[in-house]
């Protein structure tokens, strides 16, 4: 039985929405506190996660787990007999899926979401770093219909969310990060798995997450430069 | 079809913390294997062959296959080769524990302490409080634990160790973790009495002496 098992996290983040995914691909019920990150930090996130103060915040028996990614390895190695591997199973393509992994959220998770919320110069350069970061991304793809082989495991849960997001967000700002013309491999990728059906059902609304970014589209943009830079 | 060269070799630089995890992780576990140290001005064909990506080092290659990022190639070692120890423990809250430390350690303190190598003289005080401020973070979740794996020697001591090399030369820039974090000073002795550690780490000095190499070049010029 699932006991006990809480997720610290909000329906407007990409990272929480991860797990969310982890949990329900293993069929981990789960509580979910929907907290408001953005302006503050609430007491709950400080007592669980005072070194970073970051959602999500996984909380299983009490014991908090932070870091989306490692959140999602320890997701898998919990219910290691439920649902679907996560992770590979061979110790070399467990190494690939980390790297990917990793790639993806050192060089393109920021790149992608900032390239919808900065301007000018600043946003041509992002655009150019998020293309470049793309385009490598497309080598992990090579010749396999998920970044997980014949199924879909964490690298493509973790793109799928952050894409899902992007491509919302640049129908609201009206700027084109991810199109088939620069994007081709992963424009592909992402059909064959909205097709698959396996995903898309764990997303928020698209209309939600549209309404949401052209409402605070300024307070968003002026946050991530506050947060991110503008220089 | 050529065969892949069987057989564990390491693409490395001599100086790197990065490439000392490795090391330190494959004398753990007694893994006989080939050190190719790299000329970083001008990387052989089989270091961009095997990093096509980011063309840094460490790169491991094990059997043909490459395997890059250093505390990735950490947990591909203990998962790879049994030997006498673990590197993470069994229990999954335990690893992700320790992830999270090792993590931290890649997120803070190389950023901090590369930024403090290189800053002028009017940057160092913000810088100094800044990474005393990583550090104790670091002596709060080691307490007083032997190692930070507690009785076991792991991966989060095997992600910070080689930065206590640098210890001697962050004295010199006014920053004494001894006087400032005497736990993590003694842990600092302590993880050197083992052989894995002894033989992977330079002398303090050796990176002192590079460092006043380096910012005479490119700080103070």
């Amino acid at each position: 039985m699932d006991e006990e098992v809480k997720l610290l996290g909000s329906w407007l983040s990409p990272m929480s929405r991860r797990v969310e995914v982890g949990l329900k691909l293993k069929g981990v019920s789960f509580e979910f506190s929907d907290l408001d990150v953005f302006f503050s930090k609430p007491p709950e996130l400080l007592q669980y996660n005072p070194v970073h103060k970051k959602i999500p915040v996984l909380i299983h028996h009490g014991k908090p787990i932070a870091e989306s990614l490692i959140i999602l390895e320890y997701i898998d190695e919990t219910w290691a007999d439920s649902g679907i591997r996560l992770l590979p199973k061979d110790p070399y393509e467990r190494a690939m899926a980390r790297f990917w992994a990793k790639f993806f959220d050192d060089k393109c998770s920021l790149p992608l979401w900032m390239s919808c919320w900065t301007e000018g110069d600043k946003q041509q350069q992002i655009l150019a770093e998020s293309k470049l970061n793309l385009t490598t991304m497309e080598g992990a793809l090579k010749g396999k219909k998920f970044f997980g082989g014949d199924e879909i495991g964490i690298v493509d849960i973790i793109v799928f969310c952050s894409v899902y997001w992007a491509e919302i967000a640049q129908e609201v700002v009206g700027v084109n990060v991810i199109n088939e013309e620069k994007h081709p491999v992963l424009c592909k990728w992402m059909k064959e798995t909205v097709d698959s059906n396996v995903l898309k059902d764990y997303m928020p609304p698209r209309e939600k997450l549209f309404c949401h970014f052209q409402t605070y589209k300024d307070a968003i943009a002026a946050l991530m430069t506050a947060r991110f830079g503008s220089n | 079809m050529a065969v892949p060269e069987k057989g564990v070799k390491l693409l490395d630089f001599w100086m790197s913390p990065f490439g000392q995890r490795c090391r330190i992780a494959l004398a753990e576990k007694e893994v006989e294997y080939e050190y190719k140290e790299e000329d970083l001005s001008k990387k052989s064909d089989l270091l961009l062959k095997s990093n096509p990506v980011h063309k840094k080092i460490p790169v491991l290659i094990h059997d043909g296959k490459s395997i890059c990022e250093s505390l990735i190639i950490v947990e591909y070692i203990d998962e790879v080769f049994p030997g006498k120890t673990n590197i993470l423990p069994s229990d999954p809250y335990a690893r992700s524990h320790a992830r999270f430390w090792a993590d931290f350690v890649d997120k803070k303190v190389y950023d901090c302490g590369s930024k403090l190598f290189k800053s002028k003289s009017e940057a160092l005080e913000e810088l100094n409080k800044e990474f005393i401020c990583i550090l104790k973070t670091l002596e709060t979740e080691l307490g007083e634990k032997k190692y930070f794996g507690d009785d076991a020697f792991g991966l989060v001591d095997i992600a910070f160790a080689p930065f206590t090399s640098w210890f001697y030369t962050f004295e010199a820039l006014g920053l004494s973790v001894e006087k400032e974090c005497p736990k993590l000073a003694a842990w600092g002795n302590r993880i050197m009495e083992r052989e894995s550690v002894a033989k992977s780490l330079h002398e303090p000095t050796k990176i002192y002496d590079l460092f006043c190499e380096l910012r005479k070049k490119f700080v103070d010029a």
